[in-house]
C-alpha cells in the first residue's frame, strides 16, 4: 500500500509538471480495497476489470508499475502503448482487461469474462471493481440479473466512497447501503469496512471462495473514502466538509495497518521509514525514470491498432474486381 | 449445390461455425429454444445445447456487453439483436467499448465479436421497427460494417465475420430473408472488405447496399430497355468503404447515382458522394444524383410508407435524370 500511495503521489506531481495530461483519478485512501481483494484472488489467472480509477488495480493485478507510469506519460512503452492513458490501462498478459471511462460499462464486460471462464470450465473468476455511483446505471441491474440467472463466476466489488464526483450517495441513491441492492437479484452480498485491509481480506476470501466454488456471483461492498478530489480539477470544498475529510484521514488504511503491525511488534517506526525510503527510491529510479526516458509513440503509427493489423486475407479480402 | 433462402444461408453459416470452433457461441433474445425471430438460429439450441446457444433477457446493452467481454477472453460470440432499432440500447458498449478496445489497449486486446441484426423498412412496421441506422456504425472507427445482399453473400460473409478478429456489425434486412440463391455445398468464405461490381455497364454507375442494391439491379433492367447500360455496384462493406472500386467505375461510366433506404442527412450516400467528388470530380460528365428516403420517421400507413422510402421507379427516374433524359 505504501508503494501504491507513493506511486500516485508521484503521478500527482508529474501531473502538476504537465508531464501527465487528461484526467487523472487518484485512488489515495482506497488502497486497502484493491490490495486486499486481489491479495486473496489469483492475479494473473483471474480476470480483473474496473473503471477509470484503475492504476492500482492494474499494478496489483501484475501490470508492471513502470509501464503504468509510462502510460500516464503517454509513452510507447506504456501499458496501452500510449493509446489509452490514465483511464484505460490494459495488460492482458496478467488478465487485467482494462479501465473504462464510461461509468457502469465494465459490469457486462466482467460478466462476459466470467461467462468465458464458466464455458471453458477453468477455475478462473472475474472481478469487477466499481464505485457506488455506477450502481445507478442500467448495466448494473441488467448484469446482476444475468449473472445471477446464469450463475456466472463473477465477484462485484463495490467501492463505496460515498461520492460520485460531487454528489453524495444519499442525494443520488434511494438505498444507501449498496449491498442491499443485490438481494433483488437473489445474489449473496455483504458490507464491510474498506479501510482495514485485514477486514477486507477476510471478507474477500469468503466471497471469492463462494464464487470459485461454482455457486454463482457475489456482491461485496466496502465502505471507503477517497482522501483527494474526484480528479485533479475537483474542489472537494464544494461538496464536503473539512471535518469529514479529517475524520476519514484518521482512518487512512496505511495508518490503520501500520498501527496494527506496530502494536503486534512486527514493525516499528524505523521499519516503516525504511519501507518508505525504498519505495521512494524504486519509484524514482525505476518507475519514473522508465517513463521519462521512454519514447513517445511514432506519429506514423497513428492508425495502428484500429483494426487487426494482420488480418487473414481469406476472410478479410479485399474482394477482387476486374475493371474494363 | 442447394437453393437456400437468406435466413437459411445464415443458419447454415452459424451451424458450420459452431461445429468448426468450440469458441463460437450465439446469444440473443429468443435465439435458442425458439430459434430466432427470423429463424436464423433454428435448431441450433437443440443441436449445440443451451451453453452455446444462449437465450438472453431483454437487456441489449448488457447482453451485448457480455458478448464483448467473452470475446475479450477469446470466445467468438455472435450476438443477434432482433431489430437494429434495439441496437441503439447497446450503442454504448458497441461504440465506446467494442470499437475502441483494440485501439485503447495499444493493440493488446482484441474483440472477435459479431453483432447480427436486421435493419430496414419492411411491411408497415412503422417508425420504431423501421430504422436503418447503418450510418451510425459506419461513422465509427474500429468497427467493420457489412451488408450482405444475398444468400451466398450472407453465408460466406457470416463465416468470415466469425473468424475475423475485429468487431463486425452484420446488417441484414427484413425484406431479404426470403431471397433465394444457390449456395454450394462446400464451405467457402466471402471477404468482408470490398465492393462488388455485380452488373457491368458503360453509361452510368448505380451504387446501392443492402436492399437498395436490389432496387439498383431492377432499375438497371429497366434502363437496359431504354438502351442505357448501367453498371451496378453493391457496396457490401460500409466500413471500410471500398473507395477504389467506386472511383474506377465512375471513371469508366462518367455518371453516378447512389441509392439508399435511409434518410439523406449524413448518411452512407453522402459519404459515397463525397468520395466521388474527392476522387473523380473531373471524370464526371453529369451531375450525380442521390436517391434516398424522406426525412421523416417511417410512417405506418401503407400509402405513406410507400412514398417515404425509395422504390425501383425512384432509382430508374433518378438514373434518367443523370442521363439527361428527363
Ligand atoms: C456514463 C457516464 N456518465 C457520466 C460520467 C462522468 N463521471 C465520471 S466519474 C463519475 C462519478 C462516478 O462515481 P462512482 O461510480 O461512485 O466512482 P468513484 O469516482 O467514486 O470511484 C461521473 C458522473 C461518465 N464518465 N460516464
Amino acid at each position: 500500500m505504501i508503494f501504491y500511495r507513493r506511486f500516485e503521489e508521484r503521478a500527482f506531481e508529474a501531473y502538476m509538471e504537465h508531464k501527465i495530461g487528461g484526467f487523472l483519478h487518484l485512488y489515495i485512501g482506497q488502497e486497502a480495497v484493491a490490495t486486499g481483494v486481489l491479495e486473496m484472488a489469483r492475479p494473473g489467472h483471474d480476470w480483473v476489470i474496473t473503471g477509470y480509477r484503475d492504476h492500482i488495480h492494474a499494478i496489483k493485478t501484475g501490470a508492471p508499475a513502470r509501464e503504468v507510469m509510462a502510460e500516464l506519460y503517454g509513452k510507447e512503452t506504456g501499458s496501452s502503448r500510449g493509446r489509452g492513458g490514465s483511464m484505460h490501462i490494459f495488460d492482458p498478459t496478467v488478465h487485467f482487461m482494462g479501465g473504462y471511462a464510461l461509468v457502469g460499462q465494465p459490469f457486462p464486460l466482467a460478466a462476459g469474462l466470467a461467462l468465458a471462464a464458466k464455458y471453458r470450465k477453468t477455475d478462473q473468476i472475474a472481478i469487477c471493481f466499481l464505485g457506488d455511483g455506477a450502481n445507478n446505471q442500467g448495466t448494473f441491474h441488467e448484469t446482476m440479473n444475468m449473472a445471477s440467472l446464469w450463475k456466472l463466476p463473477v465477484l462485484f466489488v463495490c467501492e463505496n466512497n460515498l461520492y460520485a464526483i460531487g454528489t453524495r450517495i444519499n442525494r443520488s441513491t434511494a438505498v444507501v447501503d449498496q449491498y442491499k441492492r443485490a438481494c433483488a437479484y437473489d445474489m449473496p452480498a455483504s458490507q464491510h469496512d474498506g479501510m482495514d485491509i485485514e477486514v477486507v481480506m477476510e471478507a474477500a476470501k469468503k466471497a471469492i471462495d463462494h464464487v470459485r466454488g461454482g455457486h454463482g456471483p457475489y456482491f461485496i461492498e466496502y465502505l471507503t473514502y477517497r482522501l483527494r478530489g474526484h480528479s485533479m480539477s475537483d474542489k472537494t470544498a464544494a461538496y464536503r466538509s473539512k471535518e469529514e475529510e479529517q475524520q476519514w484521514a484518521q482512518r487512512d488504511p496505511i495508518r490503520i495497518y501500520g498501527d496494527k503491525l506496530k502494536s503486534r511488534g512486527t514493525l516499528d517506526d524505523a521499519g516503516i521509514k525504511a519501507i518508505e525510503q525504498s519505495v521512494h527510491d524504486e519509484i524514482e529510479n525505476d518507475v519514473v525514470k522508465f517513463a521519462e526516458e521512454s519514447p513517445e509513440p511514432r506519429v506514423e503509427d497513428l492508425n495502428k491498432y484500429v483494426l487487426d493489423d494482420n488480418p487473414d486475407p481469406r476472410w478479410i479480402g479485399p474482394l477482387q474486381n476486374t475493371y474494363e | 449445390m442447394a437453393e437456400l433462402m437468406y435466413w437459411e444461408a445464415i443458419r447454415r453459416a452459424h451451424d458450420e461455425e459452431l461445429a468448426a470452433d468450440p469458441n463460437v457461441i450465439v446469444m440473443g433474445e429468443d435465439v435458442g429454444l425458439v430459434g430466432g425471430t427470423y429463424k436464423a438460429t433454428s435448431g441450433l439450441y437443440q443441436k449445440y445445447g443451451a451453453e452455446r446457444v444462449i437465450d438472453t433477457p431483454i437487456s441489449e446493452n448488457s447482453f451485448t456487453g457480455i458478448g464483448i467481454g467473452a470475446a475479450m477472453a477469446g470466445l467468438r460470440p455472435i450476438v443477434e439483436i432482433m431489430s437494429i432499432n434495439f441496437a441503439l440500447l447497446a450503442l454504448d458498449v458497441l461504440i465506446n467499448a467494442a470499437a475502441k478496445i483494440r485501439y485503447m489497449s495499444g493493440g493488446r486486446v482484441q474483440v472477435p465479436f459479431v453483432m447480427r441484426t436486421p435493419g430496414g423498412t419492411a411491411h408497415q412496421l412503422a417508425a420504431q421497427h423501421s430504422a436503418r441506422l447503418a450510418r451510425l456504425f459506419m461513422s465509427t472507427s474500429g468497427l467493420r460494417v457489412v451488408t450482405p445482399r444475398s444468400p451466398l453473400d450472407a453465408y460466406g460473409m457470416l463465416r468470415s465475420a466469425v473468424r475475423c478478429n475485429d468487431p463486425v456489425i452484420f446488417i441484414e434486412h427484413e425484406r431479404m430473408y426470403n431471397l433465394k440463391e444457390d449456395v454450394p455445398d462446400k464451405e467457402f468464405f466471402r471477404p468482408l472488405e470490398g465492393a462488388e461490381i455485380v452488373r457491368k455497364g458503360t453509361d452510368i454507375t448505380l451504387i446501392g447496399y443492402n436492399f437498395s442494391f436490389h432496387l439498383c439491379m431492377q432499375a438497371a433492367e429497366k434502363l437496359a430497355k431504354d438502351g442505357i447500360s448501367a453498371e451496378v455496384i453493391d457496396l457490401r462493406s460500409l466500413k471500410p468503404l471500398d473507395r477504389e472500386t467506386i472511383r474506377r467505375s465512375v471513371e469508366k461510366t462518367h455518371r453516378v447515382l447512389v441509392a439508399e433506404e435511409d434518410e439523406a442527412s449524413v448518411g452512407v450516400g453522402s459519404e459515397v458522394m463525397a468520395t466521388v467528388i474527392e476522387e473523380c470530380f473531373f471524370a464526371l460528365d453529369a451531375q450525380p444524383v442521390r436517391v434516398y428516403a424522406a426525412d421523416v420517421p417511417v410512417p405506418y400507413a401503407a400509402n405513406l410508407e410507400k412514398v417515404a422510402i425509395p422504390d425501383v421507379d425512384d432509382v430508374y427516374r433518378g438514373a434518367l435524370k443523370v442521363m439527361g433524359r428527363i
